[in-house]
């Protein structure tokens, strides 16, 4: 049984039988918290969010858009995507340079070394 | 029966043809019998590969000598000792290809009976599809240089056709139109190489111009303009820039394709670099070992990087692939820059080679459920922005269940497979060069954040009106999906008869040169 | 001066290779660049075709062979026709490519064609 889950990288070892334990273990500790829960909740009841006692935003309007998200990771890292995004141009004829001048570096570096 | 187990290796391309040139004959008599034909051709396909790959991983390496009394002889009594006829060759490691394009062809193709029965011209549609299937076989099982060229430009002619099908205002148009050029100018280098070999060595089968090669300049040069093209093909950074394009706005089903066609390109580098080249002085290997790892981890870390800001889905998945090739590239680059060191070779160089070629399988499966989950979200809601989509976690659970299961997957997550290949790859790589090692584990935390980002919006948030219509997508969409995710589950619970049974004889098959030339001509 | 003759076509298919990639990498309009990509693939058929080439041999039809004669084996004119069928196909569906690009973007200008891009 256990030579069918073990896997091993000679230098460490990888169960995934141990991870599905301490999954099962893991959703059985929430299960229990959860059961101290009120018992006289009832659906339907509280359930309106709460936002600072606005309404909530119609349609989506609450939704943070994709584009927003890590905007703090890339206006860190300005620097280094003003310089990747503009490689990408779209333009055939760079796509075709960039193949043949890796083409050409390594066929320099094959006929040196 | 034995005679049919004989021929598998021929059906194996033999079957997808002949689907691809019947179906718009079939066509004609109307949709149903198209729509069964198509499917008896899918799973016709599947089960010859599947077959073919049980048969290599049980008993060892095939031979398929073309047009020969006897299909297993690959030397004729009259031909003085060497191979003059087409053979493929199909090894472990043509095998894992093998079983990789035969579980992917058939999840897509089942996929695509619904995504796209609302579109015209069917008929040319999957005729196409199964010629890109029978390419990707070709290249995989073939042990001949200029079948190999045939393959592979049979894989680009059909992968650009399709990408362009769905013309999209010119979009998909340019997208197949950059794809067809850059890999006819790489599929030409690749024949002027052949070219160059058969000029000096008078053969075209591999293990026979490996069992001559004296490593001439001449023979230098070939190997670049082999090894370039193809790393080109697979999508190595700084030569990717076709994929995002090609992948984003390729149909869906055809896009978890390209990524099989990408990697049977990725298969072809290995096999030139390892059977073809493998007996180089060490300095050599060194300088191709790290060729292939500065290109991994180029590609992990621009690929990952180009993909946190994108907006189209498909486009920030196809980023991803780039960035996924580069584990591969880099594990087997780190066995390949040891294999002049035994001791390391047998320390780490083999898990490292092992991580990569299973985190081939693993990547095609999960990063082909992924873009069918895309596709699913763009058949029901008809946008790849991400921008404008949200909610849809209301309307389609499915979906939403099998996106979550590849976006794990790829972030490396345990218990999904993502995790296996990848933990096999940190632990190996770590004992080489720590610094490597540690660049790949970034790269998968950027992985994780970027897909955090697209679950949050694609399918969180409350639903709203504009998608009031959405619904879950047909079943043959999630019978395409489900495939994908059962193999993508099964792999990352019991990685290990995978490892044990696939994996470790596709690493020998690259690693035990001998063997493969020895299957051709014999002898020690 | 045999060995110049024997060199000539080398030196041609390096020349035409040469000027195929330099109209993909420098000329703008579309269909130069598709030209630029026929003139490659004819240097790479004319290599092909070249190294076949054995001084006095004959070609292999068995009722025509003078006696005392080498026969050549015709690998690779075989190669050379099946890339040339290949050649055909890929251009073929390049140049109507470029046709429906023009009907949709109104140009052929590749510095134009990029709406892909990022």
């Amino acid at each position: 049984m256990n030579l069918l889950w073990l896997l091993s990288s000679g230098s460490g070892t990888w169960n995934p039988l141990l991870w599905l334990l301490a999954f099962i273990v893991a959703l059985a500790a929430a299960w229990f918290i959860r059961s101290f829960g009120r018992k006289d909740f009832r659906e339907g009841l509280q359930q309106e969010p709460f936002i600072s006692g606005n309404e909530e935003p119609a349609d989506g309007g609450g939704h943070i858009p994709a584009s927003n998200l890590y905007w703090g990771f890339l206006e860190s890292l300005s620097g280094y995507y003003s310089r990747l995004i503009p490689l990408h141009t779209g333009i055939l004829t760079d796509y075709v340079a960039w193949f043949l001048g890796v083409m050409a570096v390594m066929l320099v570096i094959a006929l040196i070394v | 029966m034995a005679t049919l187990l004989q021929h598998l290796p021929a059906l194996l391309v033999a079957v997808p043809l002949f689907a691809a040139f019947t179906l718009p004959l079939v066509g004609r008599t109307g949709a149903p019998a198209r729509t069964a034909w198509v499917f008896l051709g899918a799973l016709l396909t599947a089960a010859t590969g599947l077959l073919l790959a049980w048969q290599v991983f049980a008993h060892g390496p095939l031979l398929y000598v073309f047009g020969a009394a006897a299909p297993h002889v690959p030397t004729p009594m009259d031909s003085g000792g060497i191979p003059i006829r087409i053979i493929f060759q199909i090894d472990a490691l043509g095998a894992l290809m093998v079983v990789i394009a035969s579980l992917s062809s058939l999840a897509i193709i089942l996929y695509s009976l619904a995504s796209d029965s609302r579109h015209s011209g069917k008929d040319s549609f999957y005729s196409l599809l199964f010629l890109l299937v029978a390419g990707v076989l070709g290249m995989v099982s073939t042990g001949d240089l200029f079948n190999f060229f045939v393959f592979l430009e049979i894989s680009s002619l059909s992968g650009a056709a399709l990408v362009a099908y769905r013309v999209d205002k010119g979009q998909a148009v340019e997208a197949g139109l950059k794809y067809a050029l850059l890999s006819t100018v790489g599929a030409l280098a690749f024949l002027v190489a052949v070219g160059l070999l058969f000029a000096q060595y008078n053969a075209l089968n591999i293990a026979v111009v490996a069992s001559r090669l004296q490593f001439t300049p001449l023979d230098q040069i070939a190997l670049v303009l082999l090894a370039i093209p193809l790393a080109m093909k697979c999508g190595a950074v700084p030569m990717h820039f076709w994929t995002p394009d090609a992948y984003s706005t390729a149909p869906s089903s055809i896009t978890a394709f390209l990524v099989v066609s990408s990697q049977a390109s990725l298969y072809g580098l290995f096999r030139i670099l390892f059977s073809l080249y493998g007996h180089l002085l060490e300095f050599s290997w060194l300088t191709f070992g790290w060729f292939l790892i500065i290109l991994g981890v180029l590609s992990m870390f621009i690929g990952v990087t180009m993909a946190i800001p994108q907006k189209d889905v498909k486009r920030l998945m196809a980023y991803h692939a780039v960035s996924q090739t580069g584990y591969m590239l880099l594990g087997v680059g780190v066995g390949l820059a040891v294999l002049g060191n035994a001791e390391a070779l047998t320390a780490y160089g083999r898990t490292a080679m092992a991580g990569g070629l299973f985190h081939i399988l693993n990547h095609a499966m999960y990063k082909g459920l992924l873009f069918l989950t895309a596709g699913a979200i763009f058949f029901r809601t008809g946008t790849r922005n991400l921008n404008k989509l949200g909610g849809l976690g209301h309307h389609m659970p499915w979906t939403m269940v099998f996106f979550m299961i590849g976006a794990l997957a790829i972030a490396g997550i345990p218990p999904f497979n993502g995790f296996a290949s990848k933990f096999l790859i940190y632990e190996s790589v770590f004992r080489f060069s720590p610094f490597l090692s540690i660049i790949a584990m970034l790269v998968s935390i950027l992985t994780l954040a970027s897909f955090v980002k697209v679950f949050h919006a694609m399918f969180m948030g409350a639903a709203r009106t504009e998608f009031a219509q959405v619904r879950e997508v047909p079943i043959p969409m999630i019978a395409g999906m489900a495939i994908l995710a059962a193999v993508v589950i099964v792999t990352g619970l019991m990685p290990r008869p995978f490892i044990d049974h696939m994996i470790l004889p596709a690493v020998n098959a690259l690693v035990d040169r001998a063997d493969y030339i020895a299957a051709i001509l014999g002898g020690h | 001066m045999t060995a110049f003759l024997l060199s000539l076509p080398f030196v041609a298919v390096l020349a035409l290779i040469f000027i195929g990639l330099g109209a993909m990498l420098f000329k703008r309009n579309l269909i130069k660049i598709l030209m630029g990509l026929s003139l490659f693939e004819s240097a790479v058929n004319l290599l092909l075709v070249a190294i076949g080439y054995r001084q006095d041999g004959v070609a292999p039809i068995f009722t025509h062979v003078p006696p005392h004669t080498h026969m050549v084996l015709p690998t690779v004119q075989a190669l050379t026709l099946t890339a040339i069928v290949i050649g055909v196909a890929t251009l073929a569906m390049m140049l109507s490519f470029a046709m429906i690009i023009y009907r949709k973007y109104g140009t052929v200008d590749i510095r134009n064609i990029r709406k892909l891009n990022g």
